[in-house]
């Protein structure tokens, strides 16, 4: 079963990058947004995952839970920061 | 029982890999936010759901559980929040839906 933990977190890992090539590279601000949205998201997974390969996982559980509030914190901030600005416009058209 | 967890890794393990294709993939703002918004909650509750199942049927760690299923409903409801304000923000700047581009002009 630690085998199954283990090629999971690193099958997620692979996913957070590709994940964040659109943090990178997208076009307008929020596709950016996006892209560490799914991060985040995969990240309170994958601590879980850690907390059970180091059999400590009543402490990385509370870690985790930190970290999804965290995620949510953050875009609805960055979100309401934005939506006022009129620079938000396609970067590859022009 | 190891069978049944194996299984519902696996399971949303292939929900956030269709969600990560998807935000790679799609042509624009608006579209890519349909597998950011669906697919990676449904991914992250089932992993997660897994898991918990996991540490219930492991000897003496109940309260363990029934935090992870507690950061299941926190993210079950703050998810399509996010997702929801991401969108906002789009509309109230104004930004265009990507519309099919006219044949023969590509």
């Amino acid at each position: 079963m630690e085998h199954v933990f283990l090629y999971a977190g690193l099958y997620l890992c692979l996913l957070m990058f590709l994940s964040l090539y659109r943090a990178i590279a997208g076009p307008t601000i929020l596709d950016r947004l996006i892209g560490v949205n799914a991060i985040g998201s995969k990240t309170t997974t994958l601590l879980i995952l850690i907390g059970l390969m180091y059999h400590r996982v009543e402490m990385f559980v509370d870690i985790a839970l930190a970290y999804a509030m965290l995620n949510f914190i953050t875009v609805l901030a960055a979100s309401r920061y934005f939506q006022k600005r009129k620079g938000l416009y396609d970067e590859s058209t022009d | 029982m190891n069978i049944i967890i194996t299984l519902l890794l696996i399971c949303g393990l292939i929900f956030f890999t269709g969600g990560t294709l998807g935000i790679l993939r799609f042509p624009d703002f608006y579209s890519r936010l349909h597998p950011a918004g669906k697919l990676d909650t449904f991914g992250l509750v089932t992993t997660v759901g897994a898991l918990a199942l996991y540490i219930a049927f492991s000897p003496g760690s109940i309260l363990t559980a029934l935090k992870i299923s507690l950061i299941i409903v926190f993210v079950f409801i703050t998810s399509p929040t996010a997702t929801h304000a991401i969108v906002d923000a789009g509309v109230r700047a104004g930004l265009k839906p990507w519309t099919k581009p006219p044949a023969g002009k590509s």
